[in-house]
């Protein structure tokens, strides 16, 4: 929006950018646990069928609580592990299965940046190395062409090479171990990026600093994002396109701006009247517990709908019939028999005022 | 809103703590001074090593032994700088209780949670077996935990995470405290799980009274159940005011950055978010001037020169600011 546009600006120019680059179809991720210590044994169902697409150069926001299986979701796209089932192409590349050097090949432009950014690099290693370390694994150019390319891309995260590249994880901060995270992951020129809580674990304002980074080499690179939360305003801020997910399914995905202004799936009304509001008008313990109790278990999710034990308009319909993921308005998805209308109370935009 | 017209019940002044570390002395906390009465709420915000977990882990007598407090904490008046571990055990146990972030490392996981509960009842109170588990069961109850008879026999690892917080909650409530210290109690947790616990937090304390230090990172948790707000950067408080007053009138640059840094849903997207460059201080080398100098926006030379005075600027409001923002919020 309005920033310059650099000439190796990989963007689309056909197509309103609405061609997916990724697109999965009913992913289904399981993992058999074991029952012991009193703990139930049977199977996690961690992803149920979840439909989606990254278009070329968006955003897709994902956002969700402990256990909905977003980050799970992350890695079976990347087919780490593969899914149970379903579909993932990645530039109308089957990758389900796909094996060893296809895959690895299919892969190399998705990249993954993680939470904890410590322990994503391997302290022993310098800098440098790490950031060069996915073109030797991909064979790719002389030693001298990748030490430059590890330069460039210490450079893009606004790192200076003739400071950073020699030094330790030990020696870094933690934006500065992230920053090493993302220029790693953006050395083999990577369409899409897939940040895994990337900024979670930072303070605020390191955090506002590698937010605008991710947004700088968007508009520099093009790049596509798939950017997974489980904080809401942060997701909505960096984000196109939301999907809302719980216990394994996505519920909502709409426009970042729609739905956020009109929700329309009740477990989304209730994470927006969740945060807490640094307005300072707003009246003292605004942020009210908008719905009661914890998510039910991934190992025996609920009949119907999976959010209908904690849903304030569930009826007998929710337990017997699943709502289906389906166009309410354009491009604005949601899977609700009850659907929020905007006539509605909505407590998320009545608090914000 | 109730206490008398000094019924402080915790007061700190000028409180420093200093640790010996192999790269030398590092002052973790300067001269910190608050106070706090019955029933209100108290945040104390920072990033990390900020010094707001310190200063109340000093106040908890819960510093490693190379940590050095010097100052005063008076709670109930009573001085408990410089008393003994055994002295300083007997005031606080009874008075003064902490929530940390991570409800699992907490608990014991081996221990059946009711059992930890009744533990806790029981040390600090005469009661037997009995009495103890009943009172056991009621603190469960209090803290809105699900089926508190049944969870009574259950382990942490069955419980989840907010269910466990309930638990550590109820153990910090055995001892009947006037003061409770909640540390990052809701950062692990969910959000519609963090506000739940803060309801709880927020009703336990007009229920019962107490007063609540809420340590945290996130200024709109501040702005939603603060009564009072300290902002720390580099061990000390930069700026600090009644909730209401300070995110009207935002003096400190730092404090401002803070604000503007949280994300928020009104922002469009892609929205760049203003930025400070660099990041804190290395405590054992601060520079003479202000802390936040080599960051901020409104820099001039006398703050490098000298460190501006944490001063009250307007009634209940004060900041450690040579050149503070005017006006309204951001």
């Amino acid at each position: 929006m309005g920033v310059l546009v650099p000439v190796q600006r990989r963007r689309p120019v056909s197509g309103n950018g609405h061609e997916p680059l990724l697109q999965a179809r009913n992913v289904v991720q399981e993992f058999a646990v074991r029952g012991r210590g009193g703990v139930k044994g049977g199977v996690v169902q961690a992803v149920s069928g979840v439909s989606l697409d990254v278009r070329a150069g968006e955003t897709l926001g994902i956002v969700g609580e402990t256990g909905s299986g977003k980050s799970t979701l992350a890695r079976s796209l990347l087919q780490a592990p593969r899914p149970k089932s379903g579909s993932v192409t990645m530039r109308g590349t089957e990758l389900v299965g796909l094996r060893g050097k296809a895959l690895l090949e299919a892969r190399k432009s998705m990249q993954m940046v993680f939470q904890d950014p410590f322990g994503s690099l391997d302290p022993k290693w310098r800098v440098r190395d790490i950031v060069e370390e996915p073109l030797i694994a991909y064979g790719v150019g002389s030693r001298e062409e990748r030490r430059a390319r590890g330069r460039e891309v210490l450079d893009r995260v606004g790192l200076d090479a003739d400071v950073f590249a020699r030094r330790r994880p030990r020696q870094l901060s933690g934006g500065q171990a992230q920053r090493v995270a993302i220029a790693r992951a953006l050395t083999l020129d990577p369409a899409l990026i897939i940040c895994d809580e990337a900024v979670s674990s930072l303070d605020v304002l390191i955090q506002a600093q590698v937010l605008n980074l991710f947004e700088q080499l968007r508009d520099e690179l093009g790049l596509s994002y798939l950017f997974i939360a489980h904080d809401l305003a942060l997701v909505k801020q960096v984000s196109d396109r939301v999907a809302v997910m719980y216990l394994g399914k996505v519920v909502e995905l709409g426009p970042a701006e729609a739905l956020y202004r009109e929700p329309l799936h009740p477990y989304t009304v209730a994470l927006l009247a969740s945060i807490p509001s640094p307005d300072p008008t707003a009246p003292k313990g605004k942020a009210h517990a908008a719905i009661s109790g914890d998510p039910p278990s991934p190992i025996d999710p609920p009949s119907g709908c999976r959010f209908r034990t904690r849903c304030p308009r569930a009826q007998d319909i929710c337990a017997v019939q699943e709502p289906p993921l389906s166009d309410l308005r354009p491009e604005h998805a949601v899977a609700c028999h009850f659907p929020v209308r905007s006539s509605d109370e909505n407590p998320a935009t009545a608090g914000a005022r | 809103m109730s206490g008398a017209a000094n019924g402080d019940l915790l007061q700190l002044g000028d409180l420093r703590v200093d640790f010996r570390t192999a790269g030398g002395p590092v002052r973790a906390v300067d001269r910190l001074s608050y106070s706090i009465s019955a029933g209100r709420t108290l945040a104390l915000i920072g990033e990390s090593g900020s010094g707001k977990t310190v200063s109340s882990r000093a106040v908890m007598g819960l510093l490693p032994p190379n940590a050095k407090v010097s100052g005063s904490i008076r709670f109930e008046g009573e001085e408990l700088v410089g008393l003994s571990d055994k002295q300083m055990r007997r005031l606080r146990g009874a008075g003064i209780a902490m929530v940390f972030q991570d409800p699992s490392r907490s608990l014991n996981p081996t221990m059946r949670v009711g059992a930890q509960v009744a533990e806790a009842v029981r040390s600090h109170a005469d009661l037997d077996r009995a009495a103890a588990r009943t009172r056991a069961v009621e603190l469960l109850k209090l803290v809105r935990l699900p089926l508190p008879e049944q969870r009574y026999h259950e382990y942490p690892h069955q419980l989840s995470g907010g269910m466990r917080q309930r638990v550590v909650i109820a153990i910090a409530l055995a001892s009947s405290p006037k003061l409770l210290i909640a540390d990052e109690a809701t950062t692990a947790l969910d959000v519609t799980t963090q506000a739940q616990i803060m309801e709880l937090l927020r009703d336990l304390q007009r229920q019962l009274g107490m007063a609540l230090i809420m340590i945290s990172h996130d200024l709109g948790l501040a702005a939603s159940f603060a009564d009072e707000v300290v902002v720390m950067y580099a061990g000390r408080a930069v700026e600090q005011a009644p909730t209401h007053e300070l995110f009207a009138r935002v003096r400190m640059p730092y404090t401002k950055a803070l604000l503007e840094a949280i994300p928020r849903l009104e922002r469009p997207p892609h929205a760049r978010l203003p930025v400070v460059p660099g990041r804190p201080p290395d405590l054992a080398a601060l520079p003479p001037g202000c802390p936040f100098e080599p960051r901020c926006p409104n820099r001039q030379d006398l703050c490098r020169e000298s460190d501006p005075p944490f001063a009250e600027g307007e009634p209940g409001h004060r900041w450690a600011c040579w050149f503070p923002c005017n006006g309204g919020g951001p």
